[in-house]
């Protein structure tokens, strides 16, 4: 993702849109999510209460993080967990290759993980002769078919059991079609026991690292992750710099918020919490856990008040499930690693709103995902800023790229509709001049695309203003 | 490159929060109802058994009587143990009285290295736990020395001991009765049932990668 400009947006819209299956697998998938959210948080005050104290537990970590990371990295090392500091994702990618080498280390097993997608780790892996493999099972099913995560939490959700079944049937040698969900599962089993057999490093995310205590927090279902980060020798944990959380007593609320936004459970299968490597007379567990702390972006986007709420996100996909957009287009259509409600506020501020500015247009500013994000993070807010920072319309424009729409005729046309509106005498005349010719504007430029989809409106004979003062009513 | 990435990093974090301070809300603690022993088995066994754990309430002089019994229904020829537990020394005895017709006994004898081509091949693991949390249904176990961590995840099945006594209303409660932040080992886990998976559309699969049944016994002093 080196060019300037990013995916072609409007066209992989239109893609989406035009794909009947996906637009099922996507309308059946999402419905199912909001409908379990719904079930786990059926006590509406109760869950109001719980996402106020989600927004203060990450509003006082923005509030001390460059402390806390501090924290944490202290008491990890104190525990054997060797700390390190990426300030991007290519520096990332080589301190995971670096810890690899030092252990002539050529296969890694992986846990679900969002921060390695957006580091693009499988393919530098790949490209330095080394075999990935990921163990969840959506995204080995992906990974099979050589494609990215459509959803944050079920990466491959845009993929029905047919679908799947011609991939491991294609795919995986010796592997007769079946669609039947069970021996599917089964297969996966089969071949993905004998990586973690085989693996000699185990990679993971985090879903949140305790300073208080230098703990690394993973929630999950199937298990992978807890094989992945304890069967290898070495253990690799990746995390953004927000996973960080002040203490333990932090843990069980946003533990309740994460499952029950993500899936609707109370709690999940597993949560594995892992605070030291292998200590002497430990039989299992690795001998090694290394953490990765990467900024990408992350340090610059706490330096503004309003959008560093950006980083109070836990990643727990339910904006995608209740958006509109998302459940119409899907997740591949954004072009971006974070789709969804989430994607349109984080990647052009990771990417800059050049190249991704456009997802913020994306929205019909409808606030279903500000209604159940778990953090209270307003997304639509946030949504309006940015579009606002395309054109930097006089705000400190902190935004990487911020401004890069403002164009002279825009900004000539903005000033003339201020002055407009703030001197009554050229209102007046402005009126006149609209109610006779507002109708015969030709439909070019701009407005050729803004009607597009849009009735252009009518100019009326008489402004509001006439009116008022024909009928008597006096102005206030 | 490193040590430089850290401090630029730590820099740009500490100029953030200086020039612009986040504005911090109070926070209100959370209402909890405690529970009653009974209610606190009635809820952890519900919770558990909506994500398919089997749950049995038993007496605590029993239950090596019940393992047995479950054991013999599944016909299984190993099972991991943890000697120099008490849940080990219990399950030993009780093998000692009458070994026929039940799984092998087999420990954790070496370390991982030495060890992982017979672990990946063992049926059952019977393991401790050192509470449970009620509210949302789940175990809790510390592994160690004597209990490794994979003794819970590799065997297609893991049997875990409960004392009733131990179960907590909430996390929160667990965390704060036994001063966890004082005391975190290498790894805890929180266990709610058998692995699982609803990657393929949004069918649940049991035993993905962890084991296929979880099993809990509530042990209850008479
Ligand atoms: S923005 Fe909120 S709802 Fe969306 S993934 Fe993050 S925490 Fe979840």
């Amino acid at each position: 993702m080196s060019n300037d400009t990013g995916p072609n947006f409007q066209q992989n819209v239109s893609r989406a849109l035009n794909d009947k299956q996906l637009r099922k697998n996507f309308k059946f998938a999402m419905g199912n999510f909001i409908l379990k959210r719904k079930q786990i948080f059926s006590d509406e005050s109760k869950t109001e209460q719980l996402r106020q104290v989600g927004n203060a537990i990450k509003r006082r970590v923005l509030s001390q993080l460059p402390q806390l990371l501090e924290e944490l990295e202290e008491k990890c090392t104190r525990n054997g967990i060797q700390v390190h500091w990426a300030e991007t994702t290519i520096e990332a990618n080589q301190q995971v290759l670096r810890i690899m080498n030092a252990h002539q280390a050529t296969r890694l097993v992986k846990g679900k993980s969002m921060v390695s997608e957006e580091m693009g780790l499988n393919e530098f892996l790949q490209q330095n002769k080394i075999e990935v493999v990921e163990t969840d099972l959506g995204e080995f099913i992906i990974q099979l078919n050589d494609e990215k995560p459509s959803h944050i939490i079920v990466p491959a959700i845009h993929k029905n059991k047919q679908q799947i079944a011609e991939i491991f049937h294609q795919k995986l040698a010796d592997t007769p079609y079946t669609e039947k969900v069970e021996e599917l599962n089964a297969i996966a089993r089969r071949i993905l026991r004998q990586k973690f057999f085989n693996a000699q490093v185990g990679l993971s995310g985090v879903n949140f690292a305790v300073a208080e205590t230098g703990t690394l927090c993973l929630v999950e279902n199937e298990g992978n992750g807890r094989m992945s980060t304890t069967v290898p020798p070495v253990h690799i944990a990746v995390m953004g710099l927000e996973k960080v959380v002040e203490k333990l007593a932090d843990i069980p609320p946003m533990l309740r918020l994460l499952t029950g936004s993500a899936t609707g459970q109370l709690i999940t299968t597993y949560v594995n919490m892992i605070t030291s490597a292998r200590k002497p007379g430990e039989k299992d567990g690795p001998k090694e856990v290394h953490l990765i702390i990467l900024d990408n972006g992350r340090s610059e986007i706490l330096a503004d008040p309003q959008l560093r709420q950006t980083l109070q996100c836990i990643r727990c996909g339910t904006c995608l499930n209740h958006c509109p957009v998302y459940t119409r287009i899907g997740g591949h259509a954004y072009g971006f690693v974070y789709p969804g409600p989430i994607g349109k506020i984080l990647n052009p501020q990771i990417e800059g709103l050049k190249k991704a500015g456009e997802l913020a247009t994306a929205s019909s500013l409808c606030e279903a995902c500000a209604e159940v994000c778990p953090v209270k993070i307003p997304i639509p807010q946030l949504l309006r800023r940015l579009r606002n920072e395309s054109y930097a319309s006089g705000s400190i424009a902190t935004v990487k790229d911020g401004g890069y729409k403002k164009n002279v005729i825009e900004t000539i046309g903005w000033k003339g509709w201020e002055m407009m509106n703030t001197h009554p005498h050229i209102n007046a005349i402005g009126n006149k001049i609209m109610s006779r010719l507002g109708a015969k504007i030709p439909k070019i430029g701009p407005l050729k695309q803004w009607t597009r989809y849009r009735t252009a409106p009518k100019f009326a004979p008489k402004s509001l203003h006439q009116l008022v003062d024909e009928e008597g009513i006096q102005d206030e | 490159m490193n040590d430089a990435s850290r401090a630029q990093i730590l820099k740009r974090l500490h100029a953030a929060t200086q020039q612009q301070p986040v504005d911090t809300p109070e926070m209100a603690d959370l209402p909890v109802e405690l529970l009653t022993p009974p209610q606190k088995i009635e809820t952890l066994k519900a919770h558990m058994e909506a994500v398919r754990t089997e749950v049995h309430v038993v007496a605590a002089r029993d239950w090596t009587k019940l393992l047995k019994k479950i054991l013999k229904k599944r016909d299984l020829k190993t099972l991991l143990y943890a000697p120099g537990t008490p849940v080990g020394s219990e399950v030993q005895k009780a093998w000692a009285e009458e070994p026929e017709r039940l799984p092998e006994l087999v420990s954790y004898k070496d370390n991982i290295e030495n060890f992982k081509e017979q672990l990946f091949d063992i049926d059952a693991a019977v393991t401790s736990t050192v509470g449970g949390i009620a509210e949302t249904g789940a175990v809790i176990l510390w592994p160690d020395e004597k209990e490794p961590r994979l003794m819970s995840l590799v065997p297609p099945i893991h049997i875990a001991i409960l004392q009733a006594a131990k179960i907590y209303t909430t996390f929160s409660e667990a965390i704060q009765a036994e001063d966890w932040a004082q005391k975190m080992p290498t790894n805890v886990v929180l266990i709610s049932g058998p692995s699982k998976t609803a990657d393929i559309e949004l069918t649940l699969a049991f035993g993905v990668h962890g084991p296929k049944e979880l099993i809990v016994l509530i042990l209850k002093d008479e």
